[in-house]
């Protein structure tokens, strides 16, 4: 593949003995939506909190837009900026409004001038309907709300790419579905996104590739139709069974 | 009492006695929160008693009996309280033995530091960042010059001169205004990543919780002549001054730590994956909720740093405590402990106790702000 956005080349990864991740091998491309799913333990929150560096990895290389992701280098700040993250637990600052939550990014780190960080907050905001609520305190938001606030937080810094750690996971059911839809319009927009869920009709509906991760490694990557309907390995076949009952 | 039934409908339903005229209302809050049952009634009653008793025994000794005005001790005559000693030495006490015809000095200096408090503690001002700025700079630096002198004219007042309640104010504002920053770097550098830095800042905060203070300001001044080239002196305020602010410090330290680890690690997380660097997560994302946590710690220990600066007085300094020792030893005043201590008591506690009606306005405030 030529000019991925991101590449993970033999990444591997111990926690001590334990090793998470085993050769890890994937390219994305600009504009590309994967999807990364399986069982828990596997290593899939592990590989995506490696690209924007909030974990280290021992072996490999991993780049974002050319440019080598690693926890110590001086430039993982300016990486940081260019990989929006969405967290399980929103991660949302509580001490700040919404509207701050989402400026203090843009005005601390890119110097963007109050009243323009403000114009384009609001934007979001509307992007992901919660304009209403931009002076309320996370606190005072559902966890739906919370998680499109989150979303938006990310996108108010222009990354290249948006990571989603298990986005749904923390929302209680009747809430899932307004998060899904800020991220199914999201990927609409040529977003270059990677999600580790479980939701499969979200990846049915906006996943160009599924990657399947077993005992930390990549155990099989294919279109999302291909991959639902005929897994070639039996750990997916599994895997799919169970989450889709 | 309102009848419940005339009430437009979707009101909450009153609490009992919440309405009607006030003695029917002042009866009912009795009845419910004093004298509920026979046990309520019995502990009451009790209650009243010793603090009836408190007040019979201080309240005439202290108002009714007492002595306003005098020349020495010898004019008191009545049971009272001898208040002539106070008034007689009002004036050494908030000064000490700073020359009077240059008293308007330390007079602007009280004004400056009223004004900066008001400035910082009013919610309505704005520009807090600027009051923080006067507070810590142009305070400090507008004090000494101004109580020293030596400039424009100015006769110079040694600070071996500065002396009572302006000692004490000198010594508490800058321990209480820079204890908390240096607190909060040690607190950051006991969780600092480089050892180095981490076992210094352990080494330190464990030295000056271990060491009484006493004896922290004992050695320096005893010691430090031994390391100074000689004939030179360190100046026991400015020892005080530092002594105090580094050793709060410490303690300052632990407190923030405490707010540091109360915070989820995915506050770090979130900030990181933004593009925060270390000292910008630290500044506008860690810091000011962990400091949030810990207001009630902070402010405990700020009252306990005021209480400290009595301690100076073993390096030869004669703050509020220390003057009114003074005083006391007086023999025109012979016998007047009661009185000058009473008073020394009350104005600790009226600073205290208004740096605990501030923090209780703070944590009300932050815990609008969040909602939470």
């Amino acid at each position: 593949m030529d000019n991925p956005l991101i590449r993970l080349a033999g990444v591997n990864k111990w926690y001590s003995q334990f090793h998470v991740l085993r050769d890890i091998d994937l390219a994305v491309k600009p504009g590309e939506r994967i999807v990364v799913c399986g069982p828990s333990g596997s290593g899939k929150s592990t590989m995506i909190r490696c690209i924007n560096g909030l974990e280290a990895y021992e072996q490999g290389t991993i780049t974002v837009a050319g440019e080598r992701v690693a926890q110590d280098d001086d430039n993982i700040e300016k990486i940081r900026q260019r990989v929006g993250m969405v967290f399980q637990n929103f991660n949302l600052f509580p001490h700040l409004s919404i509207l701050d939550n989402l400026t203090l990014g843009p005005i601390k780190l890119k110097r963007m001038p109050r009243a323009a960080a403000e114009a384009r907050a609001m934007e979001l905001l509307e992007r992901v309907h919660i304009g209403q609520q931009a002076l309320k305190f996370p606190n005072q938001l559902s966890g739906g709300q919370q998680q499109r606030v989150a979303i938006a937080r990310a996108l108010a810094m222009e990354p290249d790419v948006m990571l989603f750690d298990e986005p749904t996971s923390a929302l209680d059911p009747e809430m899932v579905k307004e998060v899904l839809d800020v991220m199914i319009a999201l990927a609409g927009t040529g977003m270059t996104m990677i999600c580790v869920t479980h939701e499969m009709g979200f990846a049915r509906a906006v996943a160009d590739r599924v990657v399947f991760m077993a005992d930390g490694s990549i155990a099989e990557i294919g279109a999302p139709d291909a991959f639902f309907s005929a897994p070639r390995t039996e750990r997916a076949r599994q895997f799919i069974q169970q989450v889709i009952h | 009492m309102t009848d419940a039934a005339t009430l437009p409908a979707g009101r909450a339903r009153p609490v009992p006695g919440s309405a009607g005229a006030l003695p029917a209302r002042a009866v009912s809050w009795l009845r419910r929160r004093l004298f509920a049952s026979w046990r309520d009634g019995l502990l009451s009653l009790g209650v009243i008693a010793v603090l009836g008793a408190i007040a019979w025994a201080i309240v005439p000794w202290a108002l009714f009996d007492a002595t306003w005005h005098g020349a020495s001790r010898a004019d008191c005559t009545g049971s009272g309280a001898c208040w002539a000693f106070v008034s007689a030495k009002a004036s050494q006490f908030v000064y000490g033995f700073y020359p009077p015809a240059e008293r308007w000095r330390p007079d602007i200096a009280f004004a400056l530091l009223v004004a900066g408090l008001v400035w910082l503690m009013v919610p309505r001002i704005p520009a807090k960042a600027y009051a923080g700025f006067f507070m810590m700079i142009v305070l400090p630096v507008a004090t000494f010059l101004l109580l020293h002198g030596g400039f424009a004219g100015l006769t110079v007042v040694p600070s071996d001169q500065w002396g009572g309640l302006l000692l004490t104010l000198i010594l508490a504002v800058s321990g209480i205004t820079f204890s908390l920053p240096f607190g909060v770097l040690f607190a950051l550098g006991r969780r600092s990543r480089m050892p180095l830095v981490r076992w210094f800042c352990i080494g330190f905060i464990e030295f000056c919780r271990g060491v009484p203070f006493l004896t922290v300001l004992f050695m320096a001044i005893v010691m430090l002549p031994f390391f100074l080239p000689s004939g030179t002196k360190p100046d026991p305020l400015a020892l005080a001054v530092v002594g105090i602010i580094f050793y709060e410090a410490a303690y300052m330290a632990e407190v923030v730590r405490g707010g540091l680890q109360a915070l989820p690690k995915g506050q770090y997380e979130a900030a990181m994956a933004i593009g925060f660097g270390y000292w910008r997560t630290m500044l506008h994302i860690i810091l000011p909720q962990a400091v949030r946590k810990v207001v009630p710690g902070v402010v405990n220990t700020t009252i306990s740093l005021l209480k400290n600066t009595t301690l100076v007085m073993v390096v030869g300094l004669f703050d509020l405590l220390n003057i009114v020792s003074a005083g006391v030893s007086d023999p025109l005043w012979a016998g007047s402990q009661a009185e000058g201590y009473f008073i020394v008591g009350l104005v600790f506690w009226l600073m205290s106790f208004g740096l605990s009606c501030y923090s209780r306005a703070i944590e009300a405030r932050f815990a609008r702000a969040e909602r939470t």
